[in-house]
């Protein structure tokens, strides 16, 4: 059905589609407003289904190499190189996939969303194209097998989301909260270069893959280590260098705030590329293991308990948002502690990084919808405000049920998907270390706790007066969260499923550091 | 010795970078403190591709000997593309703090906090 | 294959999603049942259609709503001493998040090269 040819350039094509659409559409603005729809999400569509056809063909057939400037992957390394591969490489091995997976859902439903909510505002043109250099940056992100290219994709996507964190200037403080954004992205960016420094000058190399390979873990190679690994934590949003995360996230649109959850996906995804493909059992695993454990309690912890007295609603779900960044770091960090211990890695090991892998997908699912209710509430009401809103529920009622299914999700209720993969966390990190699980399990009933109080203070009550002919959210920005919901109630529902076929091939694929060695040095599997 | 003094150099510009993004209130200083710290880790990169008595790597009509590193050029040159994006965003932000909250302190933007 | 759909394994157990529903769905049935079992003899458009506010009458204007800010007052107010502290580290200022940074970095740094 889908040419060859498309499967083949997959990985260049979902790149290419909408950076070249992301400067078009200025352009098709000055056309009509249709024209600019059917540009910016017709280019989505595309770009959502060639990732979703390279992830398909990745879990059909393992990992991709896509070599940029030759012919075919086979040359990858070229002959007369001296064994570098000096061309740029894309390597989408099965984790890779998990997050493209994650990107096209979310961005997708994203885009069908914003073209309702953003409608009546200026500037769009503008902001579908950062919107869609973020969606570039996230994308190549999580493709490429290029040290350096990842730092550029990096720099596309904090330049993109700092530009759409300001983009409704808001009085001020939303530029506020895009200065402090960017500074320390900024900031973190150059350490990331450092560390890229650093390996070139050791290895000659930029090339993930031989960059692993040649490892030593010299001294220089554990500085590169700290200053890669505490830039992409802190670019995640993991306590205590999250401060930016609740302004951010509170101040950028809606919509946009959705799409900046899978952007600390992706930084997420390449702290753990870091850790796990570049210097795998090399390091010693139970000290950072230990250290992405204690940031990810100390994230769950905090993240919660500073979301409970929280008065807006978006900040309430930005400090969420880092308790549940906890959730993973804690899972994957067990995975990486026992790394080098093969019999704790197949009893518990495993199954605590499949199930911080599963929360990622599931986080970037619930959240995203959370963040789009919150969007489709100030699209009609005009407020964040929580002590301002209330009996929302008598109008609109298709936000609530979306709300309620997120919520639900993100509280780890069953049947939804949030519970499926805490569940998995909870008793492979039981088997770790028992007093580890227990937090995990009481910050789970503390969001609960403040998501009724949400539920409650936004829709519940009598209708009030202020609101009385507040009617429910246009069938776009509907349709973009019931994407999601439906994402969620299906993972829910069928957690196995999605188990067995993407997150398990991801999480051995992760802790499988020789094969994606060999995948990218021979030319893909 | 005299060989590292590139190194020597960027530890400096390193550190004076960071200790004018922390210490100073003023928002461009905070940025030209960034942009010291982007100058530091081009120096480095630059540093690294340098070999000594080195020509530029062109290779056409290029005399015998040895040429400095062309990758490490090639990233610099990058990085700065990105740096010039970078602050001219950031500069931006300033003006319209400036305009907005009256001020371009940092001590001035604290309204998100808590 | 039902297996492979329905039931989720967790290393040390396991979870089936449709068994939970069933479940739900059972014990929905019971509830409503006894719903159902309610008084109907109420008399429509009388005062026993209102609620009961001790005879008060009621007030209107989203001041029967209880709003957000009231909710979880006591346990705000218990944790009052690790509040005060885990809110005044959030202090908005861009010094402090680029010196919180700059110190994670360092201390993951040092311990990287000394636990070897």
């Amino acid at each position: 059905m889908i040419p060859q040819f498309v499967v083949e350039h997959s990985p260049a094509l979902m790149v290419v589609v909408p950076l070249l659409a992301a400067f078009v559409a200025p352009f098709s603005g000055k056309v009509s407003h249709a024209a600019r729809a059917v540009l910016v999400g017709g280019a989505m569509g595309i770009t959502s289904l060639l990732a979703l056809v390279l992830a398909s063909d990745v879990y059909a057939h393992g990992t991709r190499i896509y070599v940029f400037g030759a012919g075919s992957a086979a040359l990858a390394v070229p002959p007369d190189s001296g064994g570098i591969p000096v061309r740029i490489v894309f390597a989408v091995d099965q984790m890779g996939a998990l997050m493209l997976v994650i990107a096209a859902v979310s961005s997708l439903s994203v885009i069908v969303y914003s073209l309702a909510s953003e409608r009546g505002h200026s500037g769009l043109g503008n902001f579908y194209t950062l919107f869609l250099l973020m969606v570039t940056g996230i994308l190549g992100m999580v493709s490429t097998g290029d040290v350096f290219n990842f730092f550029v994709f990096l720099e596309i996507l904090s330049i993109a989301s700092a530009g759409l964190v300001a983009f409704r200037i808001d009085g001020g403080p939303a530029v506020e909260a895009a200065i402090k954004y960017f500074v320390l992205s900024t900031l973190g960016a150059f350490a990331i270069l450092i560390a890229i420094g650093i390996y070139y000058g050791e290895y000659n190399a930029l090339n993930m893959a031989l960059i692993a390979q040649r490892m030593q873990f010299t001294l220089l190679d554990k500085v590169a280590l700290a200053l890669f690994v505490a830039a992409l934590a802190m670019k995640c949003g993991a306590v205590p260098m999250h401060f930016w995360t609740p302004d951010a996230y509170s101040m950028a649109p809606s919509s946009v705030t959705a799409l900046l959850v899978v952007a600390s996906q992706a930084s997420l995804y390449g702290l753990f590329r870091v850790v796990f493909s570049l210097y795998g059992v090399v390091l010693n695993a139970a000290c950072v293991g230990w250290f992405v454990i204690v940031l990810g309690v100390l994230s769950m912890v905090v993240g919660v308990t500073m979301a409970i007295p929280q008065k807006n609603v978006k900040r309430l779900m930005a400090y969420h948002a880092i308790s549940q960044t906890g959730y993973m770091l804690l899972g994957v960090g067990v995975g990486l502690a026992v790394l080098g211990n093969r019999p704790f890695l197949e009893a518990f090991g495993y199954m605590a990084m499949e199930g911080g892998l599963f929360h990622i997908i599931n986080h970037a699912m619930y959240k995203g919808l959370l963040f789009l209710t919150a969007g489709a509430i100030f699209y009609r009401v005009g407020t964040y405000d929580l002590n301002r809103m209330g009996g929302l529920g008598h109008s609109m009622k298709w936000t609530m049920v979306f709300f309620i299914i997120g919520a639900l999700a993100i509280a780890g209720i069953p049947p939804f998907n949030g519970f499926a993969s805490k569940l998995m966390i909870y008793e492979s990190v039981f088997a770790f270390n028992p007093a580890l699980s227990v937090i995990a399990m009481v910050v789970s009933i503390l969001t609960l706790a403040s998501f009724v109080k949400v539920f409650h203070s936004i829709f519940m009550g009598p209708v009030l007066p202020e609101y009385r002919d507040v009617e429910e959210v246009p069938l776009p920005m509907l349709a973009g969260m019931g994407i999601l919901a439906l994402v969620v109630v299906f993972f829910g529902l069928f957690p196995s499923l999605v188990v067995d076929t993407l997150v398990a091939p991801a999480a051995h694929a992760l802790a499988d550091r020789g094969m994606y060695i060999a995948a990218v040095l021979s030319g893909g599997a | 010795m005299i060989g590292s003094l590139p190194y020597v150099a960027i530890v400096a510009l390193l550190l004076i970078g960071l200790a004018t993004i922390v210490l100073k209130q003023n928002l461009i200083k905070v940025f030209l403190g960034l942009v010291i710290v982007e100058s530091a880790v081009n120096l480095f990169l630059v540093s690294l591709g340098y070999r000594e008595g080195g020509i530029a790597p062109i290779y056409t009509n290029a005399p015998e000997g040895t040429m400095v590193l062309p990758t490490p050029q090639a990233l610099t040159l990058t990085s700065i593309v990105i740096g010039v994006a970078t602050t001219a965003l950031l500069l931006s932000f300033a003006v319209i703090v400036w305009r907005k909250y009256g001020s371009i302190e940092t001590g001035f933007m604290r309204r998100l906090r808590g | 294959m039902a297996d492979i759909l329905l039931v989720l394994d967790t290393g040390t157990g396991f979870w089936n999603p449709v068994a939970w529903i069933l479940g739900a769905a059972v014990a929905g049935a019971i509830a409503l049942l006894l719903y159902a079992l309610g008084e109907r003899g109420y008399k429509e458009g009388t005062p026993q259609e209102e609620p009961f506010l001790s005879g008060n009458p009621e007030p209107g204007g989203g001041l029967l709503h209880v709003r957000a800010g009231n909710l979880y007052w006591g346990f705000l107010d218990a944790m009052g001493g690790y509040y005060e502290r885990l809110v005044s580290l959030h202090t908005g200022d861009l010094h402090d998040y680029v010196l919180w940074y700059m110190g994670i970095s360092a201390l993951f740094l040092v311990a990287v090269v000394v636990f070897r």
